[in-house]
């Protein structure tokens, strides 16, 4: 089956955020993650698609959830990897990033998965490096295998997202999930909504509707999101008190019936249980949250592959 | 002293405007003539323009203690290239400079280096910690210009309105970086739509506004309760301007007779939050790029004087440091080197600002604000002095650069308009390679 895949039309060299990228590159790559599901179905979970190549992981902030997903992607499909994570911490001593970097790629990598607790870190690999850069979460920027997981999931459930409306409610301001939601939904014909406390609201994102009224943002909507909700935003001051977050914004039942019937849950994790979501809400049959994780492993699949072997079929 | 020297047919612009050609004799340490006369070498120089030495009124030179990112040798050395004859550094060293003992060291070093001049700006208070205020008087009399904390930003009202009052009876200004901490948080560019779309933490320009609008409340208040006998007003420098709002507030201020300067840097003339797009620390700055509604109204402000002078804000640091990401990288960019070519091509020859206004700014400008003695091309004036290159065309190049720091949001930008020779009191400090002087 993987034949089929040099098929695919050209992506872009790096997966960075969305705007190099088309609404039919996400298609495309959509096709390959659904073979890459078919492959996960198997008793042996593994095929020879990236024999040779070298990945690194470089995690200069903390995900274990993120890191083993891509790692595992990658050795699934036969890939050598090599994990690298840094405190930013040992950064602090002078060593910088382009010196970490430009020490692993003399090791002979072929692709760098980047995160970072600081926006633009991997853009600035992409000016260091000739090699193709996935951006695995930067700061408050992008995090795009985790939009491109979030839009696989909804399609897989609603079928089509044109004119679904989909509601993302949190901390929106500090939220690299929901930039790259933003960005990527949009393209693939949903109407946005992002709702949370006016301080954790940005202005002036494109293409979305914004609004402080959790029920303006969860009528007839055809899912939602909740975001993770990051205690430092109360010692910051930017919001008074959790009572007071959930009081406002934790998704309930009876909130979620505002939505239409039946409408999926996601939750990129990791969850306050009982912050953002009623803790029961979690498992039940609306939730898409274990599946997002497991698409999460065909999702980049299919960016790896794409990025390192389909591009040369072109 | 390398003797004398005459310039031959080279082009006069000062603050009095941009005069035809002449012949000007330079030697012990001033101009002798401008009709001509006999020198042991003569330069050819039509098509160049001699002008007073550049005085920059704010520039980080990082001695003592940051060595690495810059020190006196290499700064003052860089100012020399630019065309400065005259440069006032920072206090905010490591330590602080806030003692007399250290104001006498650096400009006793700096006179051994003999590049461009030295002018210390001392910290407002002990520690630039914002409580407990400096030797103004000492400080003053061991060569500080200006007393100023700088970065850290005044956040109590009344050390500055104490501080202002002090100061003035010594006759030195105050200068203030006015940003409102509060506001700005953590900010690393200009606050808006572009910033919540890169996810960066913004800056908003009502830091810079609101900061401003209280300090000249505070100058207000000073000159109001100021005792008869006060020998001098107190003078408010406002720093590196960015936002058309700023820049709003203190034109009224200025119409209202109050004493206050203000000085804008190359980066805030010539470049927008824009380029941020790119993720690239090199344009991250303090206070940060703003957008072209607020570029256009510094020009503006340049130009009519609202705006008294230019002060490159030479902020240099190492290439590792300005590698980290954009949060953690430092703000600054290196500029001595490149901001009279920059805003001599940016302004004057695509925008037609005029060349002898521009040259005002770098000149006359920055020395009103400081209280010295303007230079123009006149019989007996000092001879500090700039000769520039107006035609040959050069791309910015930082790894040229004598600055430590080898960086620039300029680079590969082609100017013209390079300083191709600097003298100080006469002596050459700074003579372009290219440039060989006939004997
Ligand atoms: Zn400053």
């Amino acid at each position: 089956m993987i034949t089929e895949l040099t098929q695919q039309t050209t992506l872009p060299k790096h997966l960075l955020d969305f705007q190099s990228w088309s609404r039919k590159h996400i298609e495309d790559l959509f096709e390959t993650a659904k073979l890459m599901q078919e492959v996960l179905s198997r008793p042996v979970k593994k095929v020879p698609a990236l024999t040779g190549f070298t990945v690194a992981t470089v995690f200069f902030e903390n995900s274990t959830r993120t890191r083993l997903s891509f790692e595992l992607a990658a050795r699934r499909m036969s890939a050598d990897v090599l994990s690298f994570s840094a405190a930013t911490s040992s950064l602090a001593k002078g060593e910088s990033y382009k010196d970490t970097l430009l020490t692993l790629d003399a090791m002979g990598i072929d692709a760098y998965v980047i995160r970072t607790d600081a926006a633009g870190v991997p853009y600035q690999a992409v000016r260091w490096l000739g090699k193709p850069i996935i951006n695995a979460g930067d700061g408050w920027r992008a995090h795009p295998t985790q939009a491109l997981l979030d839009a696989f999931s909804l399609l897989e459930r609603l079928g089509s997202l044109e004119g679904r409306k989909i509601a993302i409610v949190g901390d929106i301001l500090h939220s690299r999930v929901a930039r790259s939601n933003a960005e990527l939904l949009p393209m693939l014909g949903a109407e946005v909504w992002l709702c949370g406390p006016a301080t954790l609201l940005p202005s002036g994102l494109p293409k979305v509707t914004m609004t402080t009224h959790l029920h303006e943002a969860l009528r007839d909507a055809d899912a939602v999101m909740a975001l993770r909700l990051q205690r430092e935003r109360m010692d910051k001051g930017l919001l008074p008190s959790l009572p007071e977050y959930v009081a406002g914004y934790q998704i309930t039942q009876e909130r979620l019936g505002w939505a239409k019937p039946g409408a999926p849950l996601l939750h990129p994790g990791p969850m306050n249980r009982d912050v953002e979501l009623e803790g029961t809400l979690a498992d039940a049959a609306q939730s898409l949250i274990e599946r997002q994780v497991a698409n999460g492993q065909a999702v980049r699949m299919a960016v790896l592959y794409h990025l390192l072997v389909g591009r040369k079929s072109a | 002293m390398q003797g004398e020297i005459l310039l031959k047919n080279v082009r006069l612009v000062d603050a009095s405007g941009d005069r035809g050609p002449a012949d000007v004799l330079i030697g012990e340490g001033k101009i002798l003539a401008l009709d001509g006369g006999n020198a042991q070498r003569t330069l050819d120089a039509s098509g160049l323009i001699l002008c007073p030495g550049f005085f920059d009124p704010h520039a980080h030179l990082r001695e003592p203690g940051q060595e690495v990112k810059e020190d006196l040798e290499t700064g003052l050395t860089a100012a020399a290239r630019g065309g400065y004859t005259d440069v006032v550094s920072m206090p905010n060293t490591t330590p602080p400079v806030d003692h007399p003992e250290v104001v006498a060291a650096l400009i006793k070093k700096a006179r051994q280096i003999g590049q461009a001049r030295l002018h210390p700006a001392a910290a407002l208070t002990q520690g630039q910690e914002g409580k407990l205020l400096t030797e103004a008087k000492l400080l003053k009399e061991a060569g500080a210009v200006m007393l100023t904390d700088d970065g850290k930003t005044n956040e109590d009202a009344g050390v500055l309105a104490l501080g202002l009052t002090y100061a003035a009876s010594w006759g030195l200004p105050v200068s203030v970086h006015a940003e409102d901490a509060g506001l700005r948080r953590g900010g690393v560019m200009n606050e808006g739509p572009l910033s919540f779309r890169l996810g960066l933490p913004g800056n908003p320009s009502a830091a810079e506004a609101a900061r401003i609008a209280r300090d000249l409340e505070i100058v207000r208040y000073v000159l109001e309760r100021q005792t008869q006998d006060a020998r001098h007003d107190p003078r408010l420098h406002i720093q590196h301007l960015s936002t058309a709002r700023g820049l709003q507030l203190i034109r009224q201020a200025k119409a209202e007779g109050l004493p206050v300067t203000t000085e804008v840097g190359p980066h805030h003339l010539t470049l927008t939050h824009e380029r941020l797009e790119s993720l690239d620390p090199v344009y991250k700055v303090a206070p940060p790029l703003r957008t072209q509604a607020d570029l256009e109204a510094l020009i503006q402000g340049l130009l009519d004087g609202s705006i008294d002078c230019i002060g490159t804000d030479h902020a240099p640091h190492t290439q590792a440091e300005k590698e980290q990401d954009l949060i953690r990288a430092p703000f600054g960019i290196p500029s001595l080197e490149v901001a009279f070519p920059l805003l001599y091509t940016e302004l004057y020859l695509k925008r037609g600002f005029p060349l002898a206004t521009l040259i005002e700014r770098f000149t006359d400008g920055p020395r009103r604000v400081l209280g010295f003695r303007p230079i123009h091309l006149e019989e007996g004036h000092e001879a500090s002095l700039t000769l520039l290159d107006p035609k040959s065309e050069r791309a910015v190049d930082p790894a040229g650069f004598a600055s430590k720091a080898k960086f620039s949001p300029w680079a590969g930008w082609r100017l013209s308009g390079w300083p191709v020779m600097t003298w100080v009191e006469g002596r050459e400090v700074f003579v372009h390679p290219s440039f060989a002087v006939g004997a």
